[in-house]
């Protein structure tokens, strides 16, 4: 055991350390983005890294997300490892058909010949009270992408973690980086960064008997909160934090269905077409015998991101989180 | 020092009075397309490139004969044609080194073959039993680019990639005249300006977009003209004229290989085929124009030089002929032959390691097939299951 003291550290901190550490270890990692350099990112995730390294290893490009992206697949295919900065969720969009078209599938189309080891920051999700185009959940049109990762952290250690793994991982991650967790602080020593699990890993983030809460990214902590206060109904709450969607851990959700027999899935994104309703049909397809209810659903509405002054209510909330529990059909079991 | 250090980067200094950091007057085009053959220019041309050009055009031409008629056979899916644009794909290949890379669009599978990669792997994307059939680093060929100039910015960043490591590369990038209105032609177009990244952009004009003609395209006085945006040289070439495209190019790579940064080339051609073997040319031109075309053909315009010159022959045209021809013969005898499909490669090279996901489906997949074998239902040309 380190006997380093442990220090309050901010999500945005772990993820700033992993890329200085990254690119310490690593000459072939570059950092691209629109004001990654002087200023270290608009949430200061790339601070001092220009200044560490270089500008030409931290390099501020022109303002053209599908460019940023399309030059980091050339860069990748000359063997470097880009690690590029989205500004936003929504600004990500321009970047979508080099995403699509060729950063998903760059080892396919060559059998293997090129694969494309790059890393796709993105901030994203709301609950930070952004105006419009500053909150967007786009996970599901990226797991929807046959050859991309797509993770997200919901704690300080996985932000580090997580973002050492996707950019050592060979093939190109989505590493989605939730916007309101960026000031959330966890007891975590820098100097000693717990080692990560492979991509795909699941974690059970609190054990309960009642009922698995299946959820990623902003809405674990949501969850947790949840839990606690289920408590006073009389419900012992399992959190799930699936930590990667793509590739999905089947085995850690489900075995916690099979023991709670009961499952909600909480995101922030949109039920339809939103990623519930692939973990729902997974879920059911797998533990149909062990389910006492249907799984069912906890997201944000099927609307454009609300202006923020309404978004609280859009995001999933503790109550709606324990509404959705109770309708687990309770009532078999008296 | 950064490369952006390197060559002064522009920095707005208070108050903000914008100075444009490059003269505008040398970037701009000639208002005529550079020619050499038939002019006095050609006379300082090197007559055993003349010859080399020659045998490659006539090559080039030979393959796009046989890739369509390997269309009409069953053998292609499709086959884009790049006949009367031989002098721009042979050109792009041919001034480059070894180290260099070159990063085609769909049409250009020509320039493929003549930068040394095998003519039946070229066209395996257009034969359809996988997408790129070569490694692209075997040949530092990038895959054939479907998507319409999205391959420009991957140039960019191979080129700028090279640079930063320091190695001599420069990377050739092709687009028609339809791409130039992609909005990645534009960003590839900035990006290596502002990175001052060795990339040659070719645009093949060939007057066509599928049916829509340049008019409709660009209201720019030419698409060479788009390079002063940007704060690089544009250049206006004939593109039939393969001693020309020659010229413009080795001197855009000697530029880019100096440190002096991208160019765009326009080279003004034609395309003289359909867009491809499922497209009808004559609902959207008349063969009038086609046959004006024809009288400016690449290998015309060179064998007219050649022979005037006394650098070939009858002889030296039949042995470029005949050597096309072994190449058709070749090329018609491998692409007959089935290609051996192997259904389970679906799953090999989505990740690195397939995900569980993939797995599961992998087997239901290999359970089909042994389903399929064993009721006979499938003659299974695909190979033996693993």
């Amino acid at each position: 055991m380190s006997t380093v003291a442990v220090r309050p550290a901010t999500m945005a901190q772990a993820l700033t350390r992993a890329l200085r550490d990254a690119m310490a270890a690593d000459d072939s990692v570059h950092v691209l983005g629109e004001d990654v350099g002087a200023l270290g990112g608009v949430f200061r995730v790339t601070d001092g890294l220009a200044e560490e390294f270089g500008e030409d290893r931290c390099t501020d490009t022109p303002l053209a997300e599908a460019g940023i992206l399309g030059t980091a697949v050339g860069m990748a295919m000359y063997g470097l490892r880009p690690v590029v900065e989205m500004q936003f969720d929504a600004f990500a969009y321009p970047a979508f058909e080099q995403l699509v078209s060729h950063v998903s599938r760059m080892r396919n189309r060559t059998r293997g010949a090129m694969p494309l080891p790059l890393t796709v920051r993105v901030p994203y999700g709301g609950g930070i009270g952004g105006v419009e185009h500053h909150s967007d959940s786009s996970e599901a049109y990226y797991m929807a992408t046959p050859g991309l990762h797509v993770v997200t952290p919901a704690t300080v250690a996985d932000a580090y973690g997580l973002l050492r793994a996707a950019i050592a991982s060979d093939d190109p991650v989505v590493f989605l980086e939730p916007k309101r967790l960026y000031w959330s602080k966890d007891a975590w020593n820098p100097e000693d960064p717990a080692p990560v699990e492979p991509i795909g890993r699941a974690v059970v983030r609190r054990s309960g008997r009642s009922a698995t809460l299946i959820t990623y990214g902003p809405s674990v902590a949501v969850c947790m909160e949840a839990a606690e206060a289920a408590r006073a109904e009389g419900w012992d709450l399992e959190v799930v934090d699936l930590r990667s969607l793509v590739p999905f851990d089947d085995e850690t959700v489900c075995a916690s269905v099979r023991r709670t027999g009961r499952a909600v899935v909480v995101h922030e994104s949109g039920s339809f077409g939103g990623p519930g309703g692939e973990i729902a049909a997974r879920v059911t397809e797998r533990c149909f015998h062990h389910l006492e209810a249907p799984v069912l659903r906890v997201a944000g509405f099927d609307v454009p991101y609300p202006p923020p002054m309404l978004e609280r209510h859009h995001l999933p909330g503790v109550d709606r989180i324990l509404d959705a529990v109770g309708r687990l059909q309770w009532e078999a079991e008296s | 020092m950064t490369v952006m250090e390197q060559r002064g980067a522009y920095r707005p200094s208070p108050p903000p009075a914008w100075q444009p950091r490059t003269d505008p007057a040398p970037l701009l085009p000639d208002p005529e397309p550079h020619r050499v053959l038939g002019t006095e220019a050609a006379a300082q041309a090197d007559p055993e490139l003349l010859r080399t050009l020659y045998a490659h055009l006539v090559r080039g031409r030979r393959y796009n004969a046989q890739a369509t008629a390997l269309t009409k056979q069953g053998r292609l899916a499709v086959y884009p044609s790049s006949t009367g644009q031989e002098a721009c794909e042979v050109a792009a290949a041919l001034v480059l080194e070894e180290q260099d890379w070159l990063f085609p669009s769909y049409r250009d599978t020509l320039a493929v073959v003549a930068r040394g990669v095998d003519p039946v792997q070229a066209l395996t994307l257009l034969r359809g039993d996988w997408h790129t059939g070569y490694d692209p680093r075997e040949h530092r060929v990038a895959p054939l680019c479907t998507p319409l100039a999205t391959q420009l910015p991957h140039a960019v960043g191979l080129a700028h990639a090279a640079r930063l490591k320091g190695d001599d590369v420069v990377a050739l990038a092709m687009v028609g005249d339809g791409g130039t209105s992609e909005g990645d032609f534009h960003e590839a177009l900035n990006f290596a300006a502002v990175w001052q990244a060795p990339v040659v952009f070719l645009v093949q004009n060939n007057g066509f977009a599928i049916s829509v003609p340049l008019a409709k395209q660009t209201a720019a006085p030419s698409l060479a003209h788009k390079a002063v945006g940007y704060g690089m040289p544009g250049r206006l070439v004939d593109g039939n004229d393969a001693a020309a495209v020659h010229e413009v190019l080795a001197d855009a790579v000697r530029h880019a290989r100096a440190g002096g940064g991208p160019t765009l080339v326009e080279a003004i051609t034609y395309r003289v085929d359909a867009h491809t073997n499922a497209d009808d040319a004559t609902r959207y031109r008349g063969d009038a124009e086609v046959d004006t075309w024809r009288e400016h053909d690449p290998i015309l315009l060179l064998e007219r030089e050649l022979t005037a010159r006394g650098l070939i022959d009858e002889d030296g045209m039949r042995a470029a002929r005949e050597d096309a021809e072994a190449m058709a013969a070749d090329l018609r005898a491998r692409m007959h032959q089935d290609p051996v499909l192997e259904p389970m490669d679906l799953f090999d090279h989505v990740y690195a390691e397939p995900t569980p996901q993939l797995r599961e489906q992998r087997e239901q997949l290999r359970a089909e097939l042994e389903a399929e074998a064993e009721a006979g239902q499938s003659p299974r040309p695909e190979g033996a299951l693993r």
